[in-house]
């Protein structure tokens, strides 16, 4: 379905470059992909149809870049339009009472419980004495599941006569205060919108504790339906917010779109593995990308765009076919692949690298790697032959990795700019017995 | 109104209602654009995807004619999509393995709980193999299951011991104490981990130690509310351990589960049961003709 996809964009990409302004005839190609994308993405039917309306009348009459079809143009009106949506700077938990109240709440098994634990070992290690509570009596093993999740996380759990949800509430309130936790997270059970009797639980524990927070839990994976549910759960408890889970997945995670466009809250967090550590920040840039699924169009866009970058970027070609490329160069790069979001990600742009199975890059990679180059002084960064053993200890000690660590960068750096050279000379055999396939890293 | 009521209310087939809106868009009898749009939008929002959708409007429109109206083409068309065996696959001999597969928190815990209970009403013995030793208190879970509602044996280890190792267990006691039924219940795991999928696949390979033809069954199972990704899921679970069947649960919710129909289109893979509800009781076997008469309807509120 996606190659498909990305056929047909080369395709209509072929058609001529800056046509005068966007018209309703010169985007109708770009507005049925956008669609398509939307709709692979589970955004919302009615959701889709009214953002492209939005963004079509905004586009329309605008003037289309030299460089840029108007297809291209409107996707990256798109785009923009997307990111803001999105929200601008990702958002903070609110905590206003002390304790402060927390409640998790969404549907059967998206992840409510797991989350209310990796939230409360973040703000433990942020310095916060939290209580969790186990309200949902109903799921078997429910209030074991938090207790064993509490113990691996070193957090209290209550959970009273482990019989009745508002009577553990209750109590919990009592405990808090003697205690003297700064903050009460409260795990309830899943439940459908659609079942009164339970909404009315939610609604009655909301008034018991009046919380600061209250967290809708979505599973990155849900279709249509997520917009009825987060609309009826909102609705019914004034949700301050959302939490999308399993994001370490390849879910496109159109829901992300649906709900901001009919709440308006901020989507807080993301879950991104089983383990309690695996909570995120929300990036509304990433999670726009990810959701339009055109990234390498866009990147295609942004370099059209940037011609201040690409003067540096002509600047880096003859450093490369010189091979005069220093560890500032090098690291200025990394710079740009972490501002762009994971290296595979990109590596998922590049054409062919798709094919490539099992291209694992490990991330946490680049970061080291930044740090030992940001160890280095200016002299070194520029000719790297003069780090002697004693240069190379300090580095090492300077940025907290491993001697070997150190060596190991030197060695791919020599290497790669061996290869250079090699390609240079317009001899590609030398590239498979380099290190790391050719990668410095 | 819930999916669950459209479906019982399927039941009663009281045609009048059933159809509701695509009834009233079709009755005209004629298919021209805004119809097909109408359509599409239904099967859309039911989750159904655009390239499964796209597919049915063209059937829809070759073989109109062959049907009395174009609501009965819609209808026999979806329903001739969903067709397929909905037995499960018992062996001649010796215990029944079942593996129960899926993404986190899909609902496969809850419905191995009820086959199980299904399978001892009809006299069977069930063993369960309780092979998600990694996510916190999962155990426990299935020992509620298995002890206190549906009442049959269940073969456990240590939190955090090889799954492999359960299911071998489970399947052994079955075989040497000549019980009928064997179901695991292995840990959520999403089907872009490649190390967890080999390890999945592993389990089932310590199964045919014992019987080498088990698990007979490999059922996934789909939340109703997943949208298109369900088509990864079943397109990875397929490649990694082979899949003979779909449960989709959670209907009892608003969402249609449209993504099944998907699945069945492009990979062949039959519908074996629905969930309806969190109860021991909440789990029917799959009628084409129900789901689609409650896919089609419009949901009231809107
Ligand atoms: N891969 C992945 N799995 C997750 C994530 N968050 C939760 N899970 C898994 O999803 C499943 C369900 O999570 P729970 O925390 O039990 O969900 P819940 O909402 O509390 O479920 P109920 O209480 O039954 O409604 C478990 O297998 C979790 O390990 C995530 O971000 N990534
Ligand atoms: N409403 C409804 N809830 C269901 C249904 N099936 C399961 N659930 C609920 O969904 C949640 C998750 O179910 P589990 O059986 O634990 O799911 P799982 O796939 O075993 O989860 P993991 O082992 O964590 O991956 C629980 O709260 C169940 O009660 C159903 O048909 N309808
Ligand atoms: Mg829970
Ligand atoms: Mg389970």
């Amino acid at each position: 379905m996606f190659e498909n996809l990305q056929e047909k964009l080369s395709k209509a990409f072929k058609s001529l470059k800056g046509q005068g302004k966007i018209s309703e005839k010169n985007i109708k190609e770009a507005i049925r992909m956008v669609k398509m994308s939307l709709l692979e993405a589970d955004v919302n039917y009615k959701i889709v149809k009214g953002f492209i309306a939005k963004v079509k009348e905004k586009a329309m009459g605008e003037e289309v870049m030299k460089s840029l079809t108007p297809d291209q143009q409107f996707i990256k009106i798109v785009n923009d339009e997307l990111t803001k949506l999105m929200g601008e700077k990702t958002e903070k938990l609110k905590f206003v009472h002390r304790p402060s109240y927390l409640m998790m709440v969404g549907l059967q098994g998206s992840g409510k419980t797991t989350t209310a634990a990796k939230l409360s070992r973040k703000l433990k290690s942020e310095g916060k004495k939290i209580l969790l509570v186990a309200a949902d009596v109903y799921r078997p093993a429910a209030i074991n599941q938090l207790e064993v999740l509490g113990e691996e996380i070193g957090v209290d759990v209550f959970a009273g006569d482990r019989k009745n949800a508002l009577k553990i509430v209750e109590d919990t309130q009592e405990l808090a205060v003697k205690k003297n936790v700064d903050c009460v997270i409260l795990d309830t059970a899943g439940r459908l919108h659609i079942d009164e009797k339970m909404m009315d639980e939610l609604e009655s524990i909301k008034k018991m504790v009046n919380p600061d927070e209250i967290l809708m839990v979505i599973d990155a994976m849900i279709g249509q339906d997520a917009l009825t549910t987060a609309k009826s759960f909102n609705e019914r408890l004034e949700v301050t917010g959302f939490v999308l889970t399993k994001l370490d997945g390849d879910a496109r995670g159109g829901v992300a779109l649906s709900i901001r466009e009919e709440t308006g809250k901020p989507i807080k967090y993301v879950g991104v593995s089983e383990k309690t550590d695996g909570i995120e920040e929300f990036h509304p840039d990433r999670m726009a990308n990810r959701i339009l699924g055109m990234g390498d169009v866009l990147t295609l866009i942004e370099k059209v765009e940037q011609s201040v970058d690409q003067e540096k970027a002509k600047e880096m070609e003859k450093k490369f076919k010189k091979a005069q490329f220093t560890f500032d160069d090098f690291l200025d790069q990394l710079k740009q692949i972490q501002k762009m979001g994971s290296l595979s990600s990109i590596l998922g742009m590049l054409p062919g690298a798709n094919k490539i199975k099992n291209l694992d890059v490990d991330e946490s990679r680049l970061t080291r790697i930044s740090a030992i180059i940001q160890s280095m002084t200016k002299k070194e960064r520029k000719n790297p032959k003069i780090i002697n053993y004693s240069r190379k200890k300090r580095i090492a000690s300077g940025s907290g990795q491993p001697l070997s660590e150190v060596t190991r960068l030197l060695k791919n750096f020599e290497d790669m700019k061996k290869m250079m050279k090699k390609m240079n000379k317009g001899s590609f055999k030398g590239l498979k017995g380099i290190s790391g396939g050719g990668f410095p890293f | 109104m819930g999916f669950f009521d459209k479906l019982k209310r399927g039941l009663k087939k009281t045609n009048e209602e059933t159809f509701g809106k695509i009834k009233k868009i079709l009755s005209f009898g004629k298919l021209d654009e805004d119809t097909l749009e109408e359509i599409e939008e239904i099967l859309i929002m039911g989750d159904v995807g655009v390239e499964c959708s796209e597919r049915i409007i063209e059937s829809l429109q070759e073989r109109k004619k062959e049907f009395d109206s174009p609501e009965q083409a819609l209808q026999a068309i979806m329903v001739e999509m969903l067709d397929g065996e909905r037995e499960l696959n018992y062996p001649s001999e010796g215990p029944f393995v079942i593996s129960v597969v899926g993404v986190n928190g899909a609902g496969k815990t809850t419905t191995i709980g009820k086959i199980a209970k299904i399978l001892k009403n009809n006299g069977k013995e069930v063993v369960l193999a309780a092979a998600d030793t990694f996510r916190a208190a999962a155990i426990d879970q299935l020992r509620v299951w298995a002890q206190e509602r549906a009442e049959v044996t269940l073969i456990s280890h240590q939190h955090g011991a090889d799954a492999g190792a359960v299911a071998f267990d489970a399947v052994q006691h079955a075989k040497s104490k000549n019980k009928d039924c064997v179901i695991i219940d292995t840990a959520g795991r999403l089907h872009t981990k490649t190390n967890l999928m080999n390890e999945l696949a592993k389990v089932h390979k310590v199964v045919k130690k014992v019987i080498p033809e088990a698990p007979h069954e490999i059922l996934l199972v789909i939340d109703a509310t997943t949208g298109q990704n369900g088509l990864m899921q079943a397109e990875k679970f397929a490649e990694a351990v082979g899949v003979t069947g779909i449960v989709i649960t959670k209907l009892d919710g608003t969402a249609k589960g449209g993504i099944a129909l998907s699945i069945k289109e492009r990979f062949g893979i039959p519908i074996k049961f629905i969930g309806v509800g969190e109860g021991i009781d909440d789990l029917k076997p799959f009628d084409p003709n129900d789901f689609v008469n409650a896919l089609l309807q419009e949901t009231e509120d809107e």
